[in-house]
Formats: C-alpha cells, sequence, structure tokens
C-alpha cells in the first residue's frame, strides 16, 4: 500500500501547425535533458519520430503554431480525438502570432498578391493536395478544446522542462518568473 | 504642424466657447461638448484645429474626443438617437422599438442616413429604468417609448422639426418616489443646514459627521467623515469639493430624482463640506444623460448666489468662500470612478489613476479634494440640522440613517422606496409589489444577484451594501440574458487601460454570446469562472474588479438557464469553420471535399 507509485511512461505527441517550428527547436533545447525525459515518455505522432498518425491513445499533445488552412484543423483535430491533454506550445498556437498578421486583410487579396506573375495575371493554386487557406489564422483553442497554454516566442527549453516535469510528477503545471519573463 | 483652418461658420460658433472657458485646455470635456452641440460632431479638422488654440498637443484633443462615447469624429447626424439598452429598456420591449425605429428611417443601426440627418443606436442604461424604455436625442432624454411615440419621432425627424419644438410632454421625466422616509419625506428650508452647520462651528460640524457615522452611499461606504478630516489635513493650497452624479450604474437613478426635486439639499451638502474641510470651489459632476437636468440646476446655483448660500463670506463668515460650478459627463460609466472622474473635470480622457494617493490628499489639480456621491451629500443636511446622535440612531449599527433604493424591473410601482438601513429584501419587494420574483440584481451589473431563498437578508453595509440600484427579475425571465447584457455592458465601458478587465471583458462577452449561439460547452462554464479570478484581482479599478459579478453569481444560482443552451459535446467552435473556407474555395474555384470541413467526425 505505501509502495511508491512506479509511474507509467508518458506517451507525447507533437506537431507544428501554422508556425515556424522554433518551438519544436526549443524543445530540442533541453538538451541532454532529452536523455532523461526519453526514459520518462515515449513520443508517438511526432516530427522527432516522423510517425504520420497517432498510433494509439496519447497522454499529452504539444501543438506549435495557430490554425491557418484545412490541414491544421485536421491535424488539431487528430490531436484532440486521440489525447488526454491538448497543449497550446508558443505563442502562435496560444493566440496566433506572427502569421494572424494577416488577419486584418482579406484572404482572397493575399492570395492575389502572392500569387502574382510577372505579366500582373494572377494563377492562385488549385490542387486539392493543396490545404486551403482560412479567412483567419485562429488560435488553437478557437477550434478545439485546449487543457494548457505555454506563452513564449518560442517558450524556453527550461520552460517546456518545467511543465513537462510537472506533468510527470503530477503537479499542476505552474510557469513563473523568470520563466514568465520575456524582454 | 501646419496652422489649421475650419470654416468661418464653424469659427464663428466655437470661439464663443473657448473665450466662455478662457481657452483653458483643462476644460477640454466641456468644450468639446459644447463644440459637439453646436458642430453636431468633432472632425480631426475641428480637432487639429481646437488644439491649436488650446495649445496643447492634436494627440491631446484626439484622446480625449475618442474615450467618450457622446462624442463622434465623423457626422451621426443632426438628429443622435440613442436607445437605452439596459436589461430594464429590454424588458421592457426596446429592442422591438428600435427594429421600428430603423425600418421606418430605413436604417441600419450605427450607420447614420444619407442625407446625413439621423442616426440610431444603442447606448449604456440612462438612469430612467422606472420609466423606460427610454432614448437620448442629441443627449435630451425621452422616456415612456412605445410603438406610437417612435411613429411621431420618426416623423419629427423627417419633418426637420428642431428638438426644441418638440412636444414637451415626451420630455417628462417623473420623480416616482413611493416610499419617503425622513430624507426624501421632508420639506426643504434652504439655507437652514448651511447656517445650521456654522452654529456648530468647523470643529463642531466634523465632530456631527463623527458621530453620525455616515458612509458613502456610491456603493463603497467609506466613512464620509475620515475623508473630510483627511483632506481637511493635508497639505495643499487649494481644496475642492467634488459631488459624482455620474450616476451610471445600470439600474440606478436617485440622483436623478434628487438632483431634479431635491437640489438644494445636494448643494447644501457641498458648500457644508467646504466650510468643514476649507474649500472655495465646488464641481458637481453631471453625467452626460442628465443634460436635461444643467438649466434647472444652474437656475438653482443662482438663486443660491443672489440668497447668499454660495459666494464671497457666506452667513457672514469671513472666508467662508464657496462656489459651485457643474461639468458634464459625455457617456462613459468608468468616470463614477472617483479618479476617473478627476480625470474628466481636468479635461483629460476618463483613466482611473493609481491610487494610492488618494483624492483627498491628491485630487483635482494635484490639490486635496473631497469627492462624494449626491445622495451622501444630501445626508449632510439632516445631520447638520438634527445632529450626528440623531443621525446614528437611525438605521443599523455599522450603517446610519436611511437609503435610498432605485426600484425598477417586474413590479407593479417602480421608483424610489427610502428605508432604514437594515430593510429585508422581501420588504421592498412587498412594497413595490413584486409578487413573483426569481431573483434580485442589487447595486447595478456590478453588483450581486439575489436568489429567492436570499430575500431575507437586508441592505446594509453588514449584509448586502448598494449603491441603490434595485432590478427585480419575474418567474418570466431568464437569468442568462440578464447576465450577458451586464457583460456587454462591461466590455463596451472598460476604458481599456488595463489588460485584464480590457481583454477579460470581451472575452466573458463573446464567451456568453458563443453559450447564447448555443455553441457553448462545460469547457466555456470553466472558462466564465476562470476569466472571474482573473478579472477580480488583476483590474485596476473597480469596473474589471465587479465585471464578473453577474455571470459568476448567475452561473453559481441559475445554473440550468446556461446549461440547457450548451451542447452536448466537447467543444464547438464559436464560428463555422466550413464558411471560413469559402473565400478560398472562390479564389481557388475549387469545391471538392478537401475544400471543406465538416463537423468533427
Amino acid at each position: 500500500m505505501n509502495a511508491p507509485l512506479t509511474p507509467r511512461k508518458l506517451r507525447v505527441a507533437t506537431a507544428s501547425l501554422s508556425g515556424c517550428f522554433g518551438c519544436h527547436m526549443s524543445f530540442l533545447d533541453i538538451d541532454e535533458r532529452l536523455l532523461e525525459l526519453a526514459a520518462l515518455v515515449d513520443f508517438d505522432r511526432s516530427p522527432i519520430t516522423d510517425i504520420k498518425h497517432c498510433s494509439q491513445r496519447c497522454d499529452v499533445a504539444l501543438v506549435e503554431g495557430g490554425v491557418c488552412n484545412a490541414e491544421n484543423v485536421h491535424v488539431l483535430r487528430e490531436l484532440r480525438a486521440n489525447s488526454k491533454m491538448v497543449v497550446a506550445l508558443g505563442a502562435c498556437a496560444v493566440n496566433g502570432g506572427l502569421p494572424a498578421q494577416r488577419n486584418h486583410l482579406d484572404v482572397g487579396q493575399c492570395l492575389q498578391q502572392v500569387y502574382r506573375t510577372p505579366d500582373g495575371s494572377t494563377a492562385i493554386p488549385n490542387d486539392p493536395e493543396l490545404p486551403l487557406l482560412l479567412d483567419k489564422v485562429y488560435p488553437i483553442n478557437e477550434i478545439v478544446r485546449v487543457d494548457y497554454f505555454l506563452p513564449g516566442c518560442p517558450p524556453s527549453g527550461d520552460t517546456i522542462w518545467k511543465f513537462m516535469t510537472d506533468l510527470l510528477t503530477g503537479r499542476t503545471p505552474r510557469i513563473e518568473h523568470p520563466l514568465l519573463k520575456f524582454d | 504642424m501646419p496652422t489649421v483652418f475650419v470654416s468661418t461658420e464653424l469659427a464663428n460658433l466655437i470661439e464663443p466657447i473657448l473665450l466662455r472657458h478662457r481657452a483653458r485646455p483643462d476644460r477640454l470635456v466641456q468644450i468639446l461638448r459644447e463644440v459637439q452641440e453646436v458642430a453636431d460632431f468633432i472632425s480631426d479638422e475641428t480637432a487639429a484645429w481646437l488644439a491649436e488654440r488650446l495649445r496643447i498637443s492634436y494627440a491631446q484633443v484626439k484622446s480625449t474626443r475618442d474615450f467618450y462615447a457622446f462624442f463622434y469624429r465623423e457626422n451621426r447626424g443632426r438628429y443622435r438617437i440613442l436607445f437605452s439598452d439596459n436589461i430594464t429598456d429590454r424588458m421592457a420591449g426596446n429592442q422591438a422599438l428600435f427594429e421600428h425605429m430603423l425600418k421606418r428611417l430605413r436604417l441600419e443601426p450605427g450607420k447614420v442616413s444619407d442625407d446625413g440627418l439621423v442616426s440610431v443606436d444603442y447606448t449604456s442604461c440612462t438612469g430612467m429604468c422606472d420609466q423606460g424604455p427610454a432614448i437620448l436625442v442629441n443627449n435630451r432624454t425621452i422616456t415612456r417609448m412605445t410603438p406610437r411615440r417612435v411613429d411621431e419621432i420618426c416623423d419629427l425627424v423627417r419633418g426637420k422639426v428642431p428638438l426644441s419644438q418638440w412636444p414637451a410632454e415626451f420630455f417628462v421625466v417623473e420623480d416616482n418616489i413611493h416610499r419617503a422616509d425622513m430624507l426624501l419625506g421632508t420639506p426643504h428650508e434652504p439655507g437652514k443646514a448651511v447656517h445650521a452647520a456654522i452654529a456648530r462651528g468647523r470643529d463642531g460640524m466634523l465632530g456631527e459627521m463623527k458621530l453620525s457615522n455616515l458612509r458613502g452611499r456610491g456603493g463603497a461606504g467609506f466613512t464620509t467623515a475620515v475623508k473630510w478630516d483627511a483632506c481637511r489635513n493635508a497639505n495643499g493650497d487649494t481644496r475642492y469639493i467634488v459631488c459624482n452624479a455620474d450616476e451610471g450604474e445600470p439600474g440606478t437613478f436617485k440622483d436623478r430624482v434628487l438632483l431634479q426635486s431635491y437640489a438644494g439639499r445636494v448643494f447644501e451638502g457641498m458648500a457644508i463640506a467646504a466650510y468643514v474641510v476649507g474649500a472655495s470651489q465646488g464641481f458637481l459632476y453631471l453625467r452626460g444623460e442628465y443634460l436635461y437636468l444643467l438649466p434647472q440646476l444652474e437656475a438653482y446655483l443662482a438663486g443660491m448666489r443672489s440668497a447668499g448660500l454660495l459666494g464671497r463670506s457666506i452667513g457672514g463668515v469671513a472666508g467662508f468662500d464657496f462656489d459651485i460650478e457643474i461639468h458634464l459627463g459625455a457617456g462613459a460609466y468608468v468616470c463614477g470612478e472617483e479618479t476617473a472622474l478627476i480625470e474628466s473635470l481636468e479635461g483629460k480622457a476618463g483613466r482611473p489613476r493609481v491610487r494610492p494617493p488618494f483624492p483627498v490628499t491628491s485630487g483635482y489639480m494635484g490639490q486635496p479634494t473631497v469627492v462624494n456621491n449626491v445622495e451622501t451629500l444630501s445626508k449632510v443636511t439632516e445631520i447638520a440640522i438634527h445632529g450626528g446622535a440623531w443621525y446614528e440612531a437611525i438605521g443599523t449599527k455599522q450603517s446610519t440613517g436611511t437609503k435610498i433604493l432605485s426600484v425598477s424591473g417586474d413590479c407593479e410601482r417602480p421608483g424610489l422606496y427610502e428605508y432604514a438601513f437594515g430593510v429585508r429584501i422581501a420588504q421592498v419587494l412587498e412594497d413595490c409589489g413584486a409578487q413573483e420574483a426569481i431573483a434580485v440584481q442589487i447595486s447595478g451589473a456590478s453588483g450581486v444577484c439575489l436568489s429567492e431563498r436570499e430575500f431575507g437578508r437586508r441592505i446594509a453595509f453588514e449584509d448586502v451594501p448598494t449603491a441603490g440600484s434595485f432590478m427585480i427579475f419575474g418567474k418570466q425571465r431568464d437569468m442568462f440574458e440578464v447576465a450577458r447584457n451586464f457583460s456587454h455592458f462591461f466590455a463596451h465601458e472598460s476604458c481599456g487601460f488595463c489588460t485584464p478587465c480590457r481583454v477579460g471583458t470581451s472575452l466573458l462577452k463573446n464567451i456568453m454570446d458563443k453559450i447564447a449561439d448555443g455553441r457553448g460547452t462545460q469547457y466555456e462554464m470553466n472558462e466564465l469562472l476562470r476569466l472571474q479570478q482573473v478579472l477580480k484581482p488583476g483590474s485596476h479599478c473597480g469596473l474589471g474588479q465587479t465585471a464578473g459579478n453577474a455571470v459568476a453569481d448567475t452561473v453559481q444560482k441559475f445554473r440550468p438557464a446556461y446549461e440547457r443552451r450548451l451542447a452536448e459535446t466537447d467543444f464547438v467552435p464559436a464560428f463555422d469553420l466550413d464558411a471560413a473556407l469559402a473565400r478560398a474555395r472562390e479564389l481557388t474555384g475549387r469545391d471538392d471535399a478537401a475544400a471543406h470541413l465538416g463537423e468533427e467526425a
């Protein structure tokens, strides 16, 4: 009865939606602690493993980036459906971030500007393989339920480490100064 | 910056205003109000010209103009019609009347007609909850709106009949006093209170104030004598008495009645305060919605001056010099907060200051200033005449004297009810003829929502403190919609200075709208309460600190009103995801399966 809990390894998925992969780079920035983490978690769907879809139920999904197109919506929905906890990782996931700069423009005008050819005509690609853009870039909590928010552009490696170790030890994650100081 | 020109015609209209205010930049709010009255709106050019004439920056004029809801940058028409949108106006059917007027005038909400004649929009509570639905036309109050009255107004507007020639019965504002006690029920003898105070002497009068234990009637309940004493002892060259008549709390209208029919007591209370603390200048900060009171209040002040109750050596006391000036607000609820009010008096945007220092040491122009509520000051006259001990015997131990309640909503006799402190909610409900109340919102949108099982509680600082608003909701009412109305009110009235309030009130409003739209889930219910935990401790002033109260109270006490609107899933976006792809579909010409987003599998 008093035997110490032997924690089950947490199953972690990660994805970058409309982001720059900076948050994933920051995750790698926990450096040698990655080895420590690898003893405590298994990575499922993630750019780190190159697993394309969730292979089983996960405990935690770390989501970088906002939601800018239809594919982002599908990825986010898959992660939500297969995870106990969804974590908005970094500024873009939390509130749209830099990509949301386009939100005050009409998405149609954006496409016409971007795909203008030198002769002045526009050729907007219509390949079904290309995901369609949403009218705006949305933070992930406007598309699915989100359990935790980790602000920062990017959140530092230490912040991510603090968050993960809190989760692993069953503490309510708390990110405080200086991990919340950005200037 | 190059010299800016406005038309000669406009300059001729504005020059007398500048002259009257001696082109003082600290009078900017008053100047802007009067400029708008003659020019209908304050364009960027007018603002730049004013900046030059007042020798301040364009940004200062612009920031003040843009802060106040009743100042317009663009033409909103010669007739600017605003429907009061408090929950009590809603319950009286203001939305149908609003739609009816838009239809008759062929207008979109908030958009001026093509000929630049008229615009129709909503505004926050105008303090006519006992005789609503109410509207403002160019800030003049019209009460008891009916479909017929809407038609008549549309005809007058289309006929371009000047507002001054509209039927007088439109503008009748009744007092509706249904229960009078010592303040509302005692005849006023002009000068009696001031002379009684003089007879007691400065220290004597302050002593009586201390004995009376009078507490502020604006809501916070700070002991008045302590405030006066602190102001009197503060270092400063000049002292000021400010009467806070920015009665913006939804559902409150007692100050309106006091100023309409009991102004003598309010002004004499100010004079007595001035006598005690040694102030020579007073301000009445009157909310812009009560513009209709201005002429009669000015006339009353003139009468007091000729009766020797204002001016030099009042009551023959050498050195007791005091006069009162009226400043008008311009549609900003936050100016009811005393430091925001002082900012507004100084001609600036009404953003609350950091306290301390408190106004008693550093208020108007950095000088010691007493800011008291209208009702508080009128109570002072009773204490001057009858003494503090007499006053202290009325009411409860910590809440002495009487309190005026502004009763509105689902009852037979809405209006003013004055009770000794300690009265039970149920007693008030019985007196005003509210048979089937399910809830009472006490002290306005920022106050507390009491359900039936709490009707035995008492109005007093010890139990249910109040600034006076008492809105009754009958069994046919939907308490979710009540809280949603309040959430819109706060999002509109947040001054934007601090992030918890500016963002928090908008998030609260958005979530309430999402739930109303049938897109809310348990997640949103949790978010509402989480937001309240950010707003309350994190906001700079009382506005943000109390903005989540009505939602939190109704979630606790009327949860089914929320739950029956919730979607039975984990989460639903607030918008249609597939529609968010429409523009991209249009430009790419795609309509394949991948070009659509369905509901979540």
